[in-house]
C-alpha cells in the first residue's frame, strides 16, 4: 500500500492507503474524496481529475505523455506541477505522494 | 433543506445513482439512504464494458464505482437484485417486486436504459448478444475468441467499439447498418468516413445500407444473420446494438410527465416536488441550447447526480455543463463536446487522412459541437467555445496552423 495525502483547495487533508495499480485518480474516487470527478474514468479524456503534484514528488511521478500534456495544456489553473491524476499510476514508491487539488474541480 | 432525517430512497444502482448516493454523504447528508439495484452487483461503470474490460484491460475490481465496503461504511443500504415495479405518490412508497414496500421521503429514479431489441424471427435464439450490463459483456466476451465470427446490427458507438475490440482479440467482425453510413445518427459524415477506413483496415467488414430480416439458426443457437436483400452473413454470435430505450415505465404509471424519457428540470426534479430523476432516463433542460434533450452520456448521469444532490442537502445548484461524450476505438481517441442543433455549416480543421483532426458545427458564428479525433486542443478549447456562446473567425478555425488558443483569442 502506498499512502497518499490529498488537500482540498481549501486545505482540508486526506491521507489514505491506495494499492499499488491504481492510479491516483482512482484512489481518489473509491475513497469519495471531493475535488477529483474524473467523468471519464481514466481515458484521459476529459481533465477533471487536474491534480498539482508536490515538488517533492515531481521527479517520482514521471512525465505526462504527449495526449496528458495537450489536454492539460487547455485545462482551468494550469501549472508547472499540473497532472491529470488517472495518468499516475500508483506504486510503492510513491509512499507518502501528495497532491493537491484545483479550486476549479471544487 | 427541509428535513435532515428524510429517507432518500434511489431506484438503479448505476453511474447515476451510485454516484448520487456518494455525492449525498459527501456533501453532508447524514439522512437515511437506500440504494436498490436490479443487477446482482455493486454500482459499476459501463463504458469500459465494451473497451478496455472486454480486451481483457480491465478487471471487475476496477470497474466498480467504489469498493464493496464503501456503502457500510458510509451507512448507505445497497440492495442489488432487487426490482422496482410501481411508484406509490400518495403512500410515498416503492413497490418492489415480491409485494415488498419501501418508503420514501425522497425518491431519485436513475433506471437508465435498455438496450433496443429486434422484434425479428430468430432474435431469440441463443448466442444473440446486447451490450448494456456486465453479465452481457460476460457474454460477448466468452463468444469472441480467436477464429470466430461476431456479427454486429448496428453501426453506432456500441457497434463499433465491440468490433474494435473483437479485432484485437482475434475475432472476425462483420457490422451491419440499414444507414449508408456508420455513426449516421450521432455523428457527422467525415466521422463516419473516418471510422469506416480506420476500421476497414483493421479487418472489420461492413454491410451499409441494408436491412436485417432476422436470424438463422441450428439447434437451437444463432449461425447467421439474414440480410433484407436476402444473403445470410454467418456468424458464431450475433450483437445487436441499435440504440436505448430509456427505463421510465414506472415514472409514467405514477403519473410523472414522460417524453421520451422522465422529464426534469435543471434540479434534477420531476414533475412531483418529492421525485428526482436522473441519467440516462431523463429529458432534461439544455439551457445552451435553449431546448429539451435526452442524453445518454456518464457526463451527464454525473451532472444530474449533482444536481439532485445539491438541491436535496441544500447546496446551489452546480454550475452548467456542456454536454460531452468520448469513445475509444483502436489507438483512436474520439472526443465530441456539445450537440450540433440547428446548425448551418459543418468545418473540418486538420486532415482526416493524417488521423487528426476534427469536426466543427456552427450556427451563424457560434460553435454548438465539435468532434474531435486525437485531436485534445480542439476538444479542449472547443468545449470552452461552446459554453461561452463567443463568435469565432471561421477562416481561423478551418486553418490548423492557426493554433487553438489564437482562435479562441
Amino acid at each position: 500500500m502506498a499512502k497518499i495525502t490529498y488537500i482540498e483547495h481549501d486545505g482540508t487533508e486526506h491521507t489514505i492507503d491506495v494499492k499499488p495499480g491504481l492510479s491516483v485518480m482512482e484512489g481518489a474516487v473509491k475513497n469519495n474524496i471531493p475535488g477529483i470527478d474524473a467523468d471519464c474514468g481514466g481515458a484521459c479524456a476529459c481533465a477533471t481529475c487536474h491534480v498539482y503534484v508536490d515538488d517533492a514528488w515531481r521527479e517520482k511521478t514521471g512525465t505526462p505523455s504527449a495526449m496528458e500534456e495537450s489536454m492539460l495544456d487547455f485545462a482551468e489553473g494550469v501549472e508547472p506541477n499540473s497532472r491529470l491524476s488517472c495518468q499516475i499510476k500508483v506504486t510503492d514508491a510513491l509512499d507518502g505522494l501528495v497532491v493537491r487539488l484545483p479550486e476549479s474541480q471544487h | 433543506m427541509s428535513d435532515p432525517q428524510a429517507r432518500v430512497v434511489i431506484v438503479g444502482a448505476g453511474h447515476a445513482g451510485g454516484t448520487a448516493a456518494a455525492l449525498l454523504r459527501q456533501y453532508g447528508y447524514a439522512g437515511p439512504i437506500t440504494l436498490l439495484g436490479d443487477e446482482p452487483i455493486a454500482p459499476y461503470q459501463r463504458p469500459p464494458l465494451s473497451k478496455a474490460w472486454l480486451k481483457g484491460e480491465a478487471d471487475a475490481e476496477s470497474l466498480a464505482l467504489k469498493p464493496v465496503s464503501f456503502y457500510a461504511e458510509h451507512d448507505i443500504v445497497l440492495r442489488l437484485g432487487v426490482k422496482a415495479v410501481a411508484i406509490d405518490r400518495t403512500a410515498k412508497v416503492v413497490r418492489l417486486e415480491g409485494g415488498e414496500a419501501v418508503p420514501y421521503d425522497i425518491l431519485i429514479l436513475a433506471t437508465g436504459a435498455r438496450a433496443r431489441r429486434l422484434a425479428l424471427p430468430g432474435a431469440d435464439l441463443k448466442g444473440m448478444l446486447e451490450l448494456r450490463t456486465a453479465a452481457d459483456a460476460e457474454a460477448l466476451k466468452a463468444a469472441i475468441g480467436a477464429g470466430k465470427t461476431l456479427a454486429i446490427v448496428g453501426g453506432g458507438y456500441i457497434g463499433l467499439e465491440a468490433a474494435a475490440s473483437a479485432r484485437a482479440l482475434g475475432a472476425e467482425a462483420v457490422v451491419i447498418e440499414v444507414l449508408p453510413r456508420v455513426l449516421a445518427r450521432v455523428a457527422s459524415e467525415p466521422l463516419s468516413s473516418f471510422f469506416q477506413d480506420y476500421h476497414r483496415a483493421r479487418g472489420v467488414r461492413f454491410e451499409l445500407g441494408v436491412g436485417v430480416a432476422g436470424f438463422e439458426g441450428e439447434a437451437g443457437h444463432v449461425t447467421g444473420v439474414k440480410l433484407s436483400d436476402g444473403r445470410v452473413i454467418a456468424c458464431d454470435a450475433a450483437l445487436v446494438g441499435v440504440g436505448a430505450v430509456p427505463n421510465e415505465e414506472i415514472a409514467r404509471d405514477a403519473g410523472l410527465d414522460c417524453a421520451n424519457g422522465v422529464v426534469v428540470d435543471l434540479e434534477a426534479r420531476t414533475s412531483d416536488p418529492a421525485i428526482f430523476a436522473i441519467g440516462d432516463l431523463t429529458n432534461r433542460p439544455m439551457p445552451l441550447y435553449g431546448r429539451a434533450h435526452r442524453l445518454e452520456s456518464v457526463p451527464n448521469a454525473l451532472e444530474q447526480a449533482k444536481q439532485a444532490a445539491c438541491a436535496i442537502v441544500g447546496r446551489p445548484a452546480p454550475a452548467g455543463e456542456v454536454p460531452w461524450f468520448w469513445s475509444d476505438q483502436y489507438d483512436v481517441k474520439l472526443q465530441i463536446a456539445g450537440v450540433p442543433f440547428e446548425c448551418d455549416e459543418t468545418l473540418v480543421r486538420g486532415d482526416p487522412a493524417a488521423g487528426k483532426f476534427a469536426v466543427f458545427h456552427l450556427k451563424g458564428n457560434t460553435v454548438q459541437a465539435v468532434e474531435a479525433v486525437n485531436a485534445p486542443p480542439e476538444f479542449m478549447m472547443g468545449k470552452q467555445l461552446i459554453a461561452q456562446r463567443r463568435a469565432v473567425a471561421r477562416e481561423k478555425l478551418a486553418d490548423p496552423t492557426v493554433s487553438m488558443k489564437e482562435v479562441a483569442a
